[in-house]
């Protein structure tokens, strides 16, 4: 039976047409993923199908009935639940207040606190999700508020359940156990639409796709009969090459030297513990580890970000340790942040204002006090039409953007500067698979010309084919470097774990 | 042009003016309850500000501080700043304003604009240390301006009685020199209290377009409000740009009440609680969405409604304090937003008619 069927849907948006009759059928028990790239309007879609945005032509089927989906009450009512691309959760509240919110069971007008936690225990513990319904939201991981949000939608009883790129804001390792909850899901009867623009994940979980782009509805596959580069090609409407051809690294001088840095967490805690980097001009030098080795308080210490309790970070033989962000930036670093939405852009700044956020009082930006923003938009325009970034146009709040042209809004800006050192750190999460190959293509051009490259990934395959140099961070420090020519997934995953390489054979 | 087109997409004008809409509707509401005649007393309300000239320099010059306050406010609300302190800083504007207006002897002109700076710097530096608490302690701003306020009083109170006065309730009325009066211009609006104060609150508007969207500095108040996070990043300093964004609204706070002390009272009195100018502000920088033009509309607005109330009352029998519930559930309607609320209702009935 067809769950959902979503017909003809069209919505647009102020100067763009999101989606534009595009079909979406959905049989009982599957998971059905949804595929398209960065901003061809996946997001859009499901916010259609759980109520939140009403189309402006098309008709949507759940279970047989024509119906027309008001809002999230009403989506709800119909058993759909949505898990969004950021979460919508209270930080101070505990995982089960988070859950019951507006759901509250009473016991003589009072919550039934004792009660909501023994069901949120029971859901939990019957799809292997594993979550401490006492805990508070801003205490857990990010891969545990994801669950919490499953929770959330399975409390209050959806069947049909709507993922939008759970994974990725996931390490390597919860992405299997997310992939564990969703098998756990459907053997119970659920049904899954998720978004992913990893390919390899489709092939794994997902029984059918429906491939749009550019809002327009292209097809509806079953899994066991197509493979990637068949879905790559329909999904960007072009070939789409994976491996990244690039020539021997020709490394020269040293650009980054990085000394016994010691860095504080936020938490007044010891994250990085002495540790030693070197990065050459005309190499990409990437850090594989598992989240939370200290990655992030390297490069906020390198950038200026974060302070640097001991130790040398010099660039082209000076020092910069505990200079400010700017004083980093004008010696020549760039700097692609983890979180775009926290760091990377100001939302609500356009396009075109956020393309010289670093640079907008200098000129030709600026003069003296006053801001040039003829220049300002000429220079977006110019970056918005190198870098692909698809916006209706310069003028438009980033908010509007999808995730991805985001990001290749801020490495536009980024690659443009022209820097000799750039940190790009999981420069490519959340990004289709067109995209992710223009954007290391960028890296690798970067490199060609002489650059340093500083690669920060969680995902340990691109790290693997970007890189000239691995080091492999654990409990920070560097504790061993590899050669990506010679080695394999498995050696750098012992060493990320921890040990060291041999410790294994010799047992 | 790009700008103009940058402008059009934030401006919540709709939601400003439907929310207007709204609140007079409340009050018609109230009115009928209470067996008042609403069309005889709005009437009355707009008229009474236009009729005489007499009439329309009063209103200007109720008009004039509010605009000033209204922008203070406004302008901290756009680096991401609730400047409750608004109220203090005014006083410390008009305190700084009799003082440099009694104490020093000063040829015309020069006189005013000497005690009108003063009262900028006054507001400025009253602001000051909210804004370095802010930045360097974290110490939220909203808990820091409203004890400033009370010290702003009480100081001023103190300065009256024992050092303006011997011992009065209020200062001597200033000298000539210091007014911003102009005879000119009142006797063309028939010999009204209206003063040079408008054309300050005017020009600080412009002021604050041009600043926001015209100059660097501009660029990251505005990126600060926005995401502090992503300012840092960007190398900007987000403890400076605090610390500025309080002192530049301290700054339109204190020639708020510099003008409204050299132009309407000309002198200094004792007052038992707050002027309620300064809180005014914030109801005229909510409605006028934070951006000059908007507040500028919003203050003639609230302008209006204060001066008409009094003509209504004796107009039309409804009391003043109708013209409060209105302010009050203009400013209901706008920060509860409630006109997207109703547009996204009917959009979506428009929606279901249509298939
Ligand atoms: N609220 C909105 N207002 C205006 N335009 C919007 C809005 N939401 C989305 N868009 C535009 O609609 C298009 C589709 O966006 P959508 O978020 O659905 O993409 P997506 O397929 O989810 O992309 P991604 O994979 O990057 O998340 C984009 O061009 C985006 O800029
Ligand atoms: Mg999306």
């Amino acid at each position: 039976m067809n769950v959902v069927e979503m017909k003809g849907i069209t919505k647009r948006f102020p100067g763009i047409v999101a989606n534009d009759n595009i079909h979406l059928t959905v049989k009982e028990g599957e998971i059905h993923a949804l595929l398209g790239e960065n901003g061809a309007g996946k997001s859009t879609l499901m916010n259609v199908l759980f109520g939140l945005y009403q189309p402006d032509e098309g008709e949507i089927r759940i279970k047989g009935n024509k119906v027309e989906i008001t809002g999230p009450n009403m989506a709800n009512e119909l058993g759909i639940g949505m898990v969004h691309q950021h979460f919508m959760l209270v930080d101070p509240f505990t995982v089960t207040e988070n859950i019951i919110l507006g759901e509250e069971p009473t016991k003589n007008g009072l919550i039934d606190k004792a009660k909501a936690e023994e069901e949120v225990r029971s859901i939990s513990e019957r799809y292997g999700l594993r979550v401490d319904p006492k805990a508070k939201i801003r205490d857990i991981s990010v891969g545990m508020q994801q669950r919490v949000e499953i929770l959330k939608t399975l409390y209050r009883g959806a069947d049909i359940l709507i993922f939008d790129e759970p994974t990725a804001v996931l390490s390597p390792q919860e992405i299997d156990e997310l992939i564990q909850i969703m098998r756990n899901l459907v053997k119970e009867g659920k049904t899954i639409i998720f978004i992913t623009h990893k390919l390899k994940e489709i092939m794994r979980i997902c029984n059918a796709v429906t491939i749009i782009r550019r809002g327009k509805y292209v097809d509806r596959v079953e899994v066991n009969e197509t493979d990637e580069n068949q879905l790559a090609s329909m999904m960007v409407g072009r070939e789409v090459s994976f491996a990244v051809d690039k020539e021997e690294a020709k490394p020269d001088r040293t650009v980054l030297s990085i000394k016994d840095l010691h860095v504080l967490n936020s938490r007044k805690m010891e994250a990085v513990k002495g540790l030693d980097l070197d990065v050459r001009a005309g190499e990409i030098v990437g850090i594989a580890g598992v989240d939370g080795n200290g990655q992030t308080e390297l490069l906020e210490a390198i950038t200026g970000l974060r302070k640097v309790q001991s130790g040398s970070i010099q660039l082209n033989e000076q020092e910069i340790s505990n200079l400010k962000p700017r004083s980093v930036t004008k010696k020549g670093v760039g700097h692609i942040p983890e979180d775009r939405h926290r760091r990377g852009l100001v939302l609500d700044f356009s396009v075109s204002e956020n393309m010289v956020l670093q640079t907008y009082y200098q000129p030709p930006f600026s003069k003296v006090f006053n801001m040039n923003y003829k220049n300002v938009d000429q220079y977006a325009q110019k970056l918005v039409q190198e870098f692909d970034v698809r916006t209706p146009d310069i003028y438009t709040p980033s908010r509007a953007l999808s995730g991805g042209n985001q990001q290749k809004a801020i490495i536009a800006r980024e690659v443009d500067r022209d820097p000799d050192l750039l940190i790009a750190a999981q420069p490519t999460r959340g990004l289709d698979v067109g995209a992710i190959e223009f954007i290391h293509k960028r890296l690798i051009e970067q490199r060609d010309k002489g650059k340093a490259v500083l690669l920060m990934s969680l995902e340990l395959e691109e790290v693997l084919k970007l890189s000239d140099r691995i080091a492999v961070i654990y409990e920070g420090t560097i504790v061993g470097w590899v050669d990506p020519a010679n080695t394999s997934e498995e050696e750098v995953g012992l060493l990320m774990a921890g040990r060291k390489p041999g410790m294994e054979v010799k047992q | 042009m790009e700008t103009m087109q940058r402008r059009l997409r934030e401006s919540p004008v709709i939601t400003s003016v439907v929310s207007v809409l709204l609140g007079m509707l409340v009050g018609a509401i109230m009115m009928i309850a209470a067996g008042y005649n609403p069309i005889q007393a709005y009437q009355a309300l707009f008229m009474s500000a236009f009729l005489m000239p007499y009439d329309i320099g009063e209103t200007i010059r109720t008009i004039s501080p509010l605009i000033l306050t209204g922008l203070a406010v406004g302008l901290a609300f756009r680096t991401g700043l609730f400047n409750i302190g608004v109220e203090g800083q005014f006083i410390i504007g008009q305190l700084a304003a009799v003082i440099v207006a009694l104490k020093m002897d000063l040829p015309p002109v020069l006189h005013a604009v000497v005690a009108v700076l003063a009262g900028a710097l006054g507001g400025a530096l009253w602001a000051f240390l909210p804004g370095l608490l802010k930045a360097t302690r974290g110490v939220h701003e909203v808990i820091t301006t409203i004890m400033m306020n009370f010290i702003a009083l009480y100081l001023a109170n103190t300065l009256v009685r024992n050092w303006l006065s011997q011992g009065a309730d209020s200062t001597e009325t200033i000298p000539e020199s210091a007014s911003l009066r102009w005879d000119l211009l009142s006797q063309a609006f028939g010999n009204s209290r209206i003063h040079f104060g408008i054309f300050i609150a005017l020009a600080t508007a412009l002021f604050m377009y041009y600043l926001l969207w015209k100059t660097t500095l501009g660029f990251e108040l505005r990126a600060v409000g926005l995401n502090p996070h992503a300012s840092e990043y960007a190398g900007m300093s987000v403890k400076r740009n605090l610390i500025m964004s309080m002192m530049i609204s301290g700054l339109f706070a204190g020639l708020g009440g510099a003008s409204e002390l050299l132009g309407t009272s000309g002198y200094l009195a004792i007052h038992g609680s707050h002027t309620g100018i300064g809180f005014d502000g914030i109801a005229v920088a909510l409605l006028g969405a934070n951006s000059p033009l908007g507040i500028v509309f919003a203050a003639v607005l609230f302008g209006v409604l204060t001066y008409g109330g009094p003509v209504m009352q004796f107009e039309a029998n409804v009391p003043t304090e109708v013209i409060r519930v209105v302010f009050a559930a203009i400013i209901f309607f706008v920060a509860a937003n409630v006109v997207r609320w109703m547009m996204s209702k009917f959009g979506n009935k428009a929606v279901k008619k249509s298939d």
